[in-house]
């Protein structure tokens, strides 16, 4: 590889309040190069991606495209400047026809009108070349999102690109699309473009990546071959080893033989459609059960099953024995389950009211809106939740939007402990927070295991899986692979399982 | 004093003051109450008097807005239910012997249908507010039509008709009866936030529909309730103005109205995208419009233009809500401040 | 081919289909109604709703909404009646109203684009202005003497014998051949739909957002006072309390024409149908004869509701078919 930087990206810092998302970060691309770019949640990929395409300013640092030095001011500025992206979520408009998609903002005319023949023409020879035939005149919102997703990707090279950043195009796609377009982006290498490929899908980074550059934490890990590069290695590197104050093992590990730990909840060949294919599952009482996985490899799903958020297709769940029937979120609150979504700004926080109000919802809502739960009763809770978890707020009245990341997480964890869960389902309770809270909140949960409750905990980060997790469950493409327990877990068990433990 | 500013209810107050101020300048006598037939008399006693409709209705929009949500079929509603009462008490329609009760009974009746129709569109149905309760608005007054059979109801000979005139009209203790109406209701919907979760749930529902589901909040069924209320109070307000006017005037009655409720809730220093609210406010802001109107048939303009001023309000309360337009206005003085709060923050979380 | 035209303009095609069964329901149960002049006089009717309909199509597909609009039509019957009284010239008092509507618009739409306030709240105190100042001009109607508003008034384009159109009929079709071309044929009638579709989107693709959302607003005040500037053919005069819920028909005529309230969907073809069934709704209540006049109000409703559930049904069950799909992957 004998290729030019053709993109260059040299101390990238970027801090959002309160996180550092990237710090110190360098980035080469080469001409006729497709480079995977990977990290686990918050590694800063997406930030990375988003200072370069003008979406975030960044901070400090240099961009260089071809030898000469840029500074994107808004993504339509980076697609003048031959950036061109391809993003997770399809942007484009589904109320608008397959052609239309691709051509807005560039219209060709003829005689001052839109020419929609050349257009739907044109876009019929550049599908084509993607291998994909459909009516383009039909609108976008008649095809599937892989459909939809090779349309915006179309449109992604038919501007004059130097550079494409697919950013996660393949999570909607299936194995002879994923060819597809794996195709294409070996054709747009040939002609000396440069690709970058964010996925979390393994196999595709070794199918298709010259090179691999790996960030964890906001910071870069480093830049690699792909060839030279063993998967297991690749895991270990995202995955990462931790700091020292993280490193020691926490995890309840006495008592483990000496009796049958009772199954609270038990998933009975569940599935539900579009989110996780069938699986059993036992969650057991005084013990912090791990779902293992990469993003998107049905953990999260698992948990919003369980609670009620998602709907069981088929199969059945049990609680303590007793068959239930969890339709929405509040039955299985009141059935004494508990679930801090991995969304936090989006799914958990109720950003204009107060920390009081904020702890106190869910208990309200479990006790029925009538048996109102009195003000100075609702101060105490609060004060004392505040206290236990070390919330640092000037007072109980503070709006929680104000409160930093960290301090949210535990917010949010006061809710759910009010209600005096029988299960505590954690998704990503510690993303984005500061190591001090991080180790905090670890504590807190192996801490919980230790008197009755059943504890399931989902992160991305494995050594807090191996500190906290007594068992451990190992999702992938939406699907479980299996269970580890007690010794069993190991770093290299869980990776080897993700990366398809058949093989070796 | 922050803490007095920060009241939701402090800048309400302040125009309420402002406009009473100048009324008191400008406008002779506008203080004078004066006892004839042993009641009270006096523009404040008519402002007390002839609020009544819009601060219920300001009431219940307080609480559909609470949600994100908005109701503008309030005023087809108060037809709906002026026709029934009025019809029912002119034994137009059944023939009981009690009309006055059954009248109520049948008005308030057909307000709450009203709110589950609209409840139904919104919650169930997932229609947006303003294009779902657009539906009965627009249907809404053609039904109070045909309930009169198209003619302005008038109730004067009916035997019950001074009782039913009372309601609206009626003075109490000295003071109009109308008046007691609003501040029962005030008393019982505030006892429903304060003393239930209903408030926190709405704040909460308000402020993030997916967390407040998923912290198990029935989401659907409390946009239903607030649509119902807000369908009682119409047909509440429904029932004042038409004993008002011993009639029913099913093409003017509440005409516009349900603009002046929303008018209310924005003065109060409600946000319209839901979140955050208070009842009282929204009353006060009810009576700052009808203090207006007052003030404008005080001062002789002709009262048509109370409208301009009203537009000006709405414009000068949007404007002041948007955080865009205080950001280019005060942008300079923002900046030290969230600068200054930054510090603090950093301060708080350094200790 | 056929198939999937029909599929693509099947909303538009149910609103046509509607209209002609009602014509034809008409004409079969009432002599007399199966005459081409009861269409025509459909048309002259309703000219000035088919355009402010239109403006208000522009404004739902970009996926706001305008509520200003029936107290524009009545402010500028108004302001009209006002400056002819005065002895305006009538083409400069034309041009001055259109102004007016527009830049009334422009200021809307900067309003609800760069500060962020809702369409509803910005509009409605474009509604409440626009009324008071028709009260500020005067409290009583004021009718149009000048004479060139009267013989355009009064003009008839005789089509056949005994069949005519007014000259209003004519500035209203024009009116939709040259948006629907406009929204069809050119780069600021697709934005408009990009934006209703997915703002977010658009503007990642880099167009022009905060322009087409404000021209939308500017193009809707435009129409709004052509549509006045029309009706004040039709009255002959002006009067504050002319033309209140004008808003709600336009809103209903372009639901009911197939444009989707949550924007991104709709065709000013489809709108202009819509107040066309309005009309024939209201023609049939008129040869019924027994019937109250307000049953039109309450069938146009039932239309409306149907329609709007009609859409949201069609919507969920697309996003179930999706999800569907996306498991069998």
């Amino acid at each position: 590889m004998t290729a030019k930087p053709l993109l260059t990206m040299r101390k990238i810092y970027k801090v959002f309040p309160g996180v550092k998302a990237l710090s110190d970060v360098d980035f080469t691309l080469r001409s006729g190069e497709i480079h995977a770019l990977l990290g686990e949640n918050g590694a800063g990929k997406s930030t990375l991606i988003k200072v370069l395409t003008g979406v975030e300013k960044l901070d400090s640092g240099q961009i260089e495209l071809s030898g000469e030095e840029i500074r994107t001011k808004s993504p339509k500025h980076a697609q003048e400047l031959g950036i061109s992206t391809v993003y997770q979520e399809v942007n484009l408009c589904a109320n608008l026809s397959v052609a239309e998609n691709i051509f807005i903002g560039r219209e060709p005319k003829k005689n001052g009108m839109i020419d929609w023949k050349t257009i739907n023409s044109r876009t019929k020879k550049l599908l084509n070349k993607l291998n994909i035939d459909i009516d383009v005149t039909q609108t976008l919102s008649h095809y599937s999102v892989a459909v939809q997703q090779m349309v915006a990707i179309a449109r992604a090279i038919d501007v004059e690109a130097k550079v494409l950043i697919l950013d996660e195009p393949t999570s909607s796609l299936d194995a002879t699309e994923c060819e597809k377009l794996f195709n294409v982006m070996n054709q747009l290498k040939s002609e000396g473009m440069g690709i970058v490929f964010v996925t979390h899908f393994l196999d595709q980074v070794y199918a298709v990546s010259d090179r691999i550059t790996i960030l964890r934490n906001g910071e870069l890990v480093g830049e690699f071959l792909a060839a030279e590069l063993p998967k297991l290695e690749l895991i270990s590197k995202m995955i990462g080893k931790g700091y020292d104050v993280l490193s020691e093992t926490i995890k309840n590990t006495d008592n483990d033989q000496d009796i049958e730990k009772q199954v609270y909840l038990r998933a009975d060949k569940v599935l539900s459609i579009g989110n996780i294919k069938e699986f059993t599952l036992d969650v057991k009482k005084s013990e912090v059960l791990g779902l293992a996985g990469l993003l998107g490899s049905g953990r999260s799903e698992t948990a919003r099953v369980i609670f009620g958020a998602d709907k069981v297709s088929s199969g059945t769940l049990y609680i303590k024995g007793e068959k239930v029937n969890l339709g929405k979120p509040l039955d299985a609150i009141k059935k004494g389950i508990a679930y801090c979504p991995e969304d936090r700004k989006t799914d958990a926080i109720l950003g204009n009211l107060s920390i009081r109000e904020n702890i106190i919802v869910a208990l309200q809502s479990k006790e029925g809106m009538f048996k109102f739960i009195g003000r100075k009763k609702q101060e105490e809770i609060a004060d004392y939740y505040i206290k236990l978890l070390q919330i640092k707020t000037p007072n109980r009245e503070q709006l929680i939007k104000n409160l930093s990341g960290g301090n949210q997480q535990k917010v949010i964890l006061a809710r759910w402990l009010a209600t005096h869960p029988e299960l505590l389902i954690l998704d990503e309770p510690t993303r984005g927070i500061d190591i001090g809270t991080k180790a905090e909140i670890q504590q807190l949960v192996v801490e919980l295991a230790h008197g009755e409750m059943a504890v399931i905990f989902i992160s991305s980060e494995m050594d807090e899986m191996l500190r906290c997790c007594t068992r451990m469950a190992v999702f992938s493409e939406k699907q479980k692979l299996g269970e580890l327990e007690g010794d069993e877990i190991s770093e290299q068990k869980i990776m080897k399982m993700i990366a398809g433990g058949n093989e070796r | 004093m922050s803490r007095l500013t920060k009241s939701r209810l402090f800048w309400p107050i302040i125009a309420l003051v402002v406009l009473l101020l100048f009324n008191a300048v400008f406008t002779k006598n506008f203080f004078s109450i004066q006892i004839i037939d042993n009641h009270l008399y006096g523009n404040i006693i008519d402002i007390l008097k002839n609020v009544a409709p819009l601060a219920l209705l300001a009431i219940g929009m307080t609480l559909v807005i609470a949600t994100g949500g908005i109701d503008i079929s309030v005023g087809s509603v108060v037809a709906i239910s002026g026709a029934i009462a009025c019809s029912i008490i002119d034994g137009r329609i059944g023939s009981f012997n009690n009309t006055l009760l059954f009248a109520l009974i049948f008005a308030l009746l057909s307000g709450i249908i009203c709110g589950i129709w609209n409840g139904i569109l919104v919650a169930k149905i997932k229609i947006q507010p303003v294009v779902a309760t657009l539906i009965l608005m627009t249907a809404g007054r053609g039904i109070a039509q045909l309930i009169t059979k198209g003619k302005i109801v008038t109730i004067n000979s009916a035997s019950m008709v001074n009782e039913y005139y009372f309601i609206g009209a009626g003075y109490l203790l000295g003071l109009p009866f109308a008046l007691f109406i609003v501040l029962i209701v005030l008393l019982i919907v505030l006892a429903f936030i304060k003393r239930t979760a209903f408030g926190l749930f709405l704040e909460s529902l308000g402020t993030n529909n997916r967390s407040s589901h998923l912290a198990g909040i029935q989401v659907d069924k409390l946009k239903l309730i607030t649509y119902i209320i807000s369908g009682f109070m119409a047909a509440l307000a429904g029932i004042l103005i038409s004993s008002n006017i011993k009639g029913a005037d099913c093409n003017n009655a509440g005409l516009f109205i349900e603009l002046d409720a929303i008018l209310a809730v924005a003065i109060g220093g409600n946000s319209l995208n839901g979140g955050r609210f208070s009842v009282g406010s929204s009353v006060i802001g009810a009576l700052v419009i009808q203090c207006l109107t007052t003030t404008v048939y005080a001062l002789g303009v002709p009262p048509q233009t109370i409208s301009l001023v009203k537009a000006i309000v709405i414009i000068t309360i949007c404007l002041f809500q948007s955080n865009k337009f205080r950001e280019a206005i005060f942008g300079r003085f923002n900046y030290f401040k969230k600068s200054k709060d930054l510090l603090v923050k950093k301060g708080a979380q350094i200790s | 081919m056929i198939i999937s035209m029909l599929k693509k303009n099947f909303s538009i095609i149910v609103t046509i289909l509607l209209f002609v069964v009602l014509f034809i329901a008409g004409a079969a149960t009432y002599k007399g109604f199966l005459n081409a002049q009861v269409f025509l006089n459909l048309l002259i009717d309703n000219a000035y709703l088919i355009i402010v309909a239109i403006g208000m199509t522009f404004v739902l597909i970009s996926g706001g909404i305008d509520i200003s609009v029936g107290s524009v039509v009545a402010f500028v019957c108004m302001f009209s009646a006002h400056l002819l009284q005065k002895g305006w010239n009538p083409v400069a008092v034309m041009l001055l109203s259109l102004t007016v509507g527009t830049f009334g618009g422009f200021i809307m739409g900067y309003m609800i684009h760069c500060y962020e306030v809702q369409p509803f709240i910005a509009t409605l105190a474009g509604q409440f202005l626009y009324r008071g100042i028709c009260y500020v001009i005067s409290t009583e109607s004021i009718s149009i003497t000048n004479p060139t508003y009267s013989f355009i008034a009064n003009y008839q384009i005789r089509l056949a014998p005994k069949m005519y159109i007014s000259i209003s009929v004519v500035i209203a079709l024009l009116m939709v051949a040259v948006t629907a071309i406009v929204l069809k044929y050119t780069k600021f009638g697709r934005n408009v739909y990009a934006i209703g579709g997915n703002e977010h989107s658009a503007g990642l693709m880099g167009l022009p957002v905060a322009h087409v959302k404000i021209s939308v607003y500017a193009l809707s005040g435009f129409c709004a006072a052509l549509g006045g500037i029309v009706f004040s053919f039709y009255t002959l005069s002006g009067y504050g309390l002319q033309n209140i819920g004008l808003e709600m028909d336009a809103i209903a005529s372009a639901v009911i024409g197939g444009t989707l309230l949550t924007g991104g969907v709709g065709t000013v073809i489809g709108s202009m149908f819509g107040v066309l069934i309005q009309g024939i709704i209201q023609t049939i209540i008129i040869f019924q004869g027994n019937l109250s006049s307000w049953w039109t109000k309450v069938a146009v409703a039932a239309l409306l509701c149907l329609f709007v559930v009609l859409q949201r049904v069609i919507e969920t069950k697309g996003q179930s078919v999706k999800q569907q799909k996306k498991a069998a992957v």
